[in-house]
């Protein structure tokens, strides 16, 4: 943007650093242009504490309205149309890291909407001679929405210095931050249970051990068959992921799946019963989100397939709730 | 042309799955070598890819498994090693879960499971619980076999078994066992459901895959077997039932009939004994297309073999009443089975009773038990028409023969005539010829005439012509050994109490008179010659009358004799019939018993006149008659007369002179005796003599007026050694001076132009001198007595 475009020099750098920088944990986050950089991690209600170093170039002196730092938590959503496909590679291991190639215009023509907004004055109107060091601090910023970087829309955490200038466009520098929230292991959490089937052809009873999961859970249950009348090449369990942006008309929806994983090769008899054991660390799961500051929803869910010899395919989904789990 | 292609393309498809295989095996070596874990991980994942092939048989399919298995060893061994791949087991044990394909997947489980038990981690129950459940995914029949396969082969050394490593509190016996039955339980059921496989393929070659994968699953009871904490209560209250239990509810007949076979092979005879009710209490609940009657058959011979090894055991065969259990259990299995055909069921009866006579040598009830099993098996059906039924039949009777070596067992059986009776003539013939054979062979006595009874039942066929035997059809060579063989079987019929080998005698008498014209001639003889035999050892005994039976005295058994041999002369067959009542008379002879001696020699002439019409046969008769007339001393003058004057005057008309002649010089004997007090008329032989002359002379001029040349002189140098004989003996009629002339008209006749030289007489003539010179030379008595004759 400005900063971008500038045809000049700009008259001054500017960084922006963490006090705990060495000891706070690092992730990585995949920038607009493609390219991944790693960033610190925070959760909701920490403080974050920093400063902020202007240095003016060639050491000139220069002027400014005023210098002010804000943290900014946004949410851009995405005009659909035509964009990402991936097709899942046949790989025998599942990968976490396969899907990867998402387009990288993401915000051309995206909307923001800032559902947070803090803001710092670290200094106020005057000239600038040499490099100035700015301490900041927000405490105890509550950031309730995790990171999150999605095909149709985006939650991202920044911390925005902002350099008045008159006449000309403002000296901007941005630092992004990931917010992951934990949760503690829900005091509820039943299984799935349900008996279903094609009439005459296909019942079967299934069980999952719970309904919530964290990111690095096991889904163990069990397949019961009662009646098997056509003939099965395979059952798969997929995970899939459910994104929707917008809301009413303007909904869009885009389902990715995430996990292909048999569980059975060969077709059973009346009274098989096949165990369930899938380790979801594997897989690049982020926490079930609902109804994110009214613009995005993620959901995801457990699809059970049949897959006849004629490659016929039968399918039973079922929501399932992720979340981050609070390591003790 | 259908089948060479498909041949041809699993070839083919063999090919590129071996070829997979080594593709990415060379990566996965690669990998291993560099440590890195995941490319080993990847590439052994994929490698395994290839055993998810559905287009090869089972004999390809293992060709494919063991090329894969050979790389999980490397694999496993790489595990193994924390320090090269830098993770704990149990973590591996959970990444190679992350693997989207389910048979690579537990195929990497189970390598690393194995790895895991080992390094004790974790206890191995859990371990081998987990692994034995997570194999359900796989419930493609080829494909899960041969993963159960896999699961089973890595795990045999793993068993927390009595002196393995592992076991631990937490690990005992009962874990390893219920991890092996739920591995085999899974495993026949996949084995099972491989019937139901590929609509399009022929049942034969389905059945023919089945039977190459069987000893996959046998495999397992196999490894039961080796389990050494699988002591006989275990056995008892969990392992057999449970796999009793799959064999009945899988209901397929392949199976049920190898794993049963299987249960017998691998597990010890003692267990067997011990839990007999449980095991055969399965039997009935089987297909009725299972081949049981081998499996038992199999079953009792171990356990008779494992009775034979040593006699300590068998007080348990009474104890558990293994005869009792095996019997009831044949019963159910019949009457389950009612489509088995009658052969089946003979068999199990053979089987049962090999069983009882090795086991239970000492009780014939239960053989008698057996018998009657059968027989009630076979009542109320037509006579056995299949001939391998009838074959097992005769293996039934001849079974108890065989051991006890002795007919008079067999006698005892009430079964086992009843048995008998179910056959068709034929093989009751060739069964009596066994039970005959078998007496002939161990010599045994049968010494009742209860038994006689029995054993003359047994052998009818034989003895009597049968309702419905096609006579045209019995082959005459062999009509003539079975009757040979009857006879000879008279003969070991025997007491050495008079009164009972009477009774024998009459038995068989009995019987044997019922065998129509043929059977007589060979069947009456040794009859007859046994009651001599009896008659012999009671010379001199009283015929005194005690009580209302027949007492054992010659008088009476020659009256049966008498009858036996007038059943001859019907026949008819008068020679045999002669020779019998001379034998007889001979017999009385010795007895003492005139009258009944003239009888038998009355019946003979009677014969002779009436029934003997051959010259031949007249010839043979009446030197027996003459010879036997001779050796008799019991005849008072006046029948010894009547009898002499009887046989010579048969003798002079005879139809041949020289048979004439030969018959009245023979006669001669009957008026010289030469024993002490025997008859020495020498008048009369030299009667005899001269009139032997006369018809040799006539016999003499018949052949020169027929033939122009005289004969030989052969009579005449006979006639001369009689003369001799009787100078020697000492007869005042018989002079040198006639035997001078004889020698001189024999000479004379020689040396006449008309005779020509003969080769048998002239030899005669020239010895007959020759012993009367060596007589004159060789001093004493005798020779002073030749003196007078010149040669």
């Amino acid at each position: 943007m400005d900063f971008l475009v500038g045809a000049f020099k700009p008259p001054c750098n500017v960084s922006i650093s963490f006090v705990d920088t060495k000891t706070r944990k690092q992730v990585p986050l995949k920038k607009d242009n493609g390219q991944t950089i790693m960033v610190p991690l925070f959760q909701s209600q920490e403080n974050i504490i920093g400063e902020v170093l202007i240095e003016p170039t060639q050491g000139k002196k220069f002027e400014h309205n005023g210098v002010k730092i804000e943290l900014l938590g946004q949410i851009v959503v995405l005009v659909i149309g035509g964009l990402s496909h991936y097709t899942w590679p046949d790989s025998i291991l599942a990968s976490s890291v396969l899907f990867s190639s998402v387009a990288e215009l993401y915000f051309d023509r995206g909307n923001f909407y800032d559902f947070t907004s803090l803001v710092r004055e670290l200094d106020v109107p005057g000239e600038l001679f040499e490099r100035k060091t700015y301490q900041f601090e927000f405490s105890t910023v509550e950031m309730p929405h995790e990171s999150y970087n999605g095909i149709n829309v985006r939650l991202r955490y920044i911390l925005k210095v902002t350099i008045g200038r008159n006449y000309i466009s403002n000296i901007v520098e941005c630092q992004d931050f990931v917010v992951r929230n934990f949760t503690p292991p829900p005091s509820i959490n039943n299984s799935i249970k349900m008996e279903v089937g094609i009439e005459d052809c296909l019942h079967i009873e299934f069980e999952y051990g719970k309904s919530k999961y964290h990111l690095k859970d096991v889904i163990i249950g069990k397949i019961y068959f009662l009646l098997v009348r056509i003939k099965i090449k395979n059952m798969e369990l997929e995970i899939r992921r459910r994104e929707s942006t917008g809301s009413g008309p303007n909904t869009y929806v885009e389902t990715e799946t995430l996990a292909k994983f048999e569980l059975m090769d060969g077709a059973p008899v009346r009274g098989e019963s096949i165990p369930v054991r899938l380790f979801l660390s594997p897989y690049e799961l982020t926490p079930t989100y609902r109804n994110i500051n009214n613009k995005f929803s993620v959901k995801y869910y457990l699809n059970l397939v049949f897959v006849d010899e004629e490659d016929r395919r039968y399918f039973k989904q079922q929501e399932i709730t992720v979340y981050r789990l609070l390591e003790s | 042309m259908m089948i060479p292609d498909g041949i041809e393309d699993e070839e083919k498809w063999l090919a590129e799955g071996i070829a997979g295989i080594q593709h990415n095996a060379f990566y996965m070596h690669r990998a291993l070598d560099a440590n890195n874990l995941r490319e080993v991980l990847k590439y052994s994942a994929q490698m395994l890819s290839e055993l998810r092939t559905s287009k090869l048989s089972p004999h390809k399919y293992y060709e494919l498994y063991m090329r894969a298995f050979d790389e999980l060893r490397k694999l496993e061994m790489f595990f193994k090693d924390e320090s090269r791949h830098g993770v704990s087991i149990v973590d591996l044990y959970e990444l190679v879960q992350h693997a989207g394909n389910i048979l690579p997947r537990l195929y990497l489980l189970c390598t690393v499971g194995s790895v895991y038990i080992k390094s004790k981690e974790a206890p191995a129950k859990d371990v081998l619980k987990d692994l034995v459940e997570m194999c359900l995914g796989v419930q493609h029949p080829i494909r899960g076999l041969f993963l159960r396969c896999y699961l089973a082969q890595i795990s045999r050394d793993k068993l927390p078994d009595i002196g393995s490593e592992y076991k631990g509190d937490s690990d005992t016996v009962v874990d390893a066992v219920d991890f092996v039955l739920q591995n085999f339980i899974e495993m026949n059921k996949l084995w099972v459901r491989l019937k139901h496989q590929g609509p399009g393929r022929s049942r034969e070659k389905l059945e023919k895959e089945r039977s190459e994968l069987r000893d996959l699953v046998g495999k397992n009871l196999h490894v039961l077997s080796q389990i050494e904490g699988v002591d006989l209560e275990m056995y008892k209250d969990t392992v057999l039932p449970r796999i009793l239990e799959q064999i009945v509810n899988c209901k397929d007949d392949l199976s049920q009939y190898y794993l049963m076979d299987c249960i017998i092979q691998v597990f010890p005879d003692e267990y067997h004994l011990q839990t007999l009710e449980t095991l055969l209490g399965a039997c009935p609940l089987l297909q009725p297309t299972v081949d049981i009657k081998t499996v038992l058959s199999q079953l009792m011979d171990r356990l008779s073999n494992y009775a034979a090894s040593s006699t300590d055991v068998l007080p348990e065969f009474l104890r558990v009443e293994a005869f009792a259990k095996l019997s009831s259990a044949i019963g159910r299995v019949i009457e389950a089975q009612v489509e088995m055909p009658i052969v089946g069921a003979i068999t199990l009866y053979v089987s049962l009773l090999t069983f009882t006579l090795r086991v239970h040598p000492d009780r014939l009830d239960y053989v008698d038990q057996v018998l009657g099993a059968c027989v009630k098996k076979l009542s109320g059906k037509p006579k056995l028409e299949d001939s391998k039924a009838k074959k097992q039949v005769v293996a039934l009777l001849s079974a108890p023969l065989e051991k006890y070596k002795d007919i008079v067992m067999a006698l005892t059986l009430s079964n086992y005539p009843r048995v008998m009776d179910h056959l068709d003539n034929e093989t009751n013939k060739v069964m009596a010829m066994v039970i005959i054979q078998s007496i002939l062979k161990n010599t045994s006595c049968i010494s009742t005439a209860d038994q006689v009874e029995v054993l003359f039942e047994l052998i009818k066929g034989l003895v009597k012509d049968l309702d419905g035997t096609d006579v045209e059809e019995l082959d005459e060579e062999d009509f003539k050994e079975e009757q040979n063989s009857v006879a000879r079987l008279i003969h070991m019929l025997y007491n050495d109490d008079p009164e009972e080998m009477l009774k024998i005698i009459c038995a068989a008498k009995k019987n044997i008179m019922n065998g129509g014209p043929k059977r007589l001639p060979f069947t009456v003889p040794p009859l007859i010659l046994s009651a001599l035999g009896l008659i012999r050892r009671l010379q001199g005994r009283e015929g005194d009358l005690t009580g209302e039976e027949v007492p054992a005295t010659p008088k009476n058994i020659f009256q049966i004799l008498n009858q036996a041999i007038e059943a001859l002369t019907t026949v008819p067959s008068p020679e045999l019939a002669l020779r019998l009542y001379l034998e007889c008379a001979e017999a009385a002879n010795d007895c003492d018993l005139e009258p009944v001696a003239y009888e038998f020699f009355t019946q003979a002439f009677v014969l002779y006149e009436e029934e003997i019409t051959d010259s031949k046969s007249q010839v043979t008769a009446i030197h027996l008659i003459i010879g036997t007339l001779q050796r008799m001393n019991v005849f008072g003058v006046e029948n010894r007369d009547t009898l002499t004057h009887k046989a010579t005057g048969y003798s002079a008309k005879l139809l041949k002179k020289p048979d004439q002649c030969r018959a009245v010089y023979a006669c001669s004997h009957l008026f010289w005796v030469d024993d002490l007090d025997g008859i020495k008329d020498g008048e009369r032989v030299l009667l005899c003599l001269k009139r032997a002359l006369r018809i040799a002379n006539a016999a003499q001029q018949m052949i020169n007026i027929t033939r122009g040349s005289s004969g030989p002189v052969t009579l005449f140098v006979e006639i001369l050694n009689k003369y001799l004989y009787f100078f020697e003996k000492g007869n005042p009629q018989v002079t040198s001076a006639a035997i001078q002339a004889l020698i001189e008209l024999i000479t004379t006749e020689t040396k006449s132009d008309s005779t020509a030289p003969d080769a048998v007489s002239d030899p005669f003539f020239a010895s007959t001198l020759r012993y009367i010179q060596f007589q004159k030379q060789k001093g004493g008595a005798m020779s002073e007595k030749y003196d007078s004759i010149k040669v």
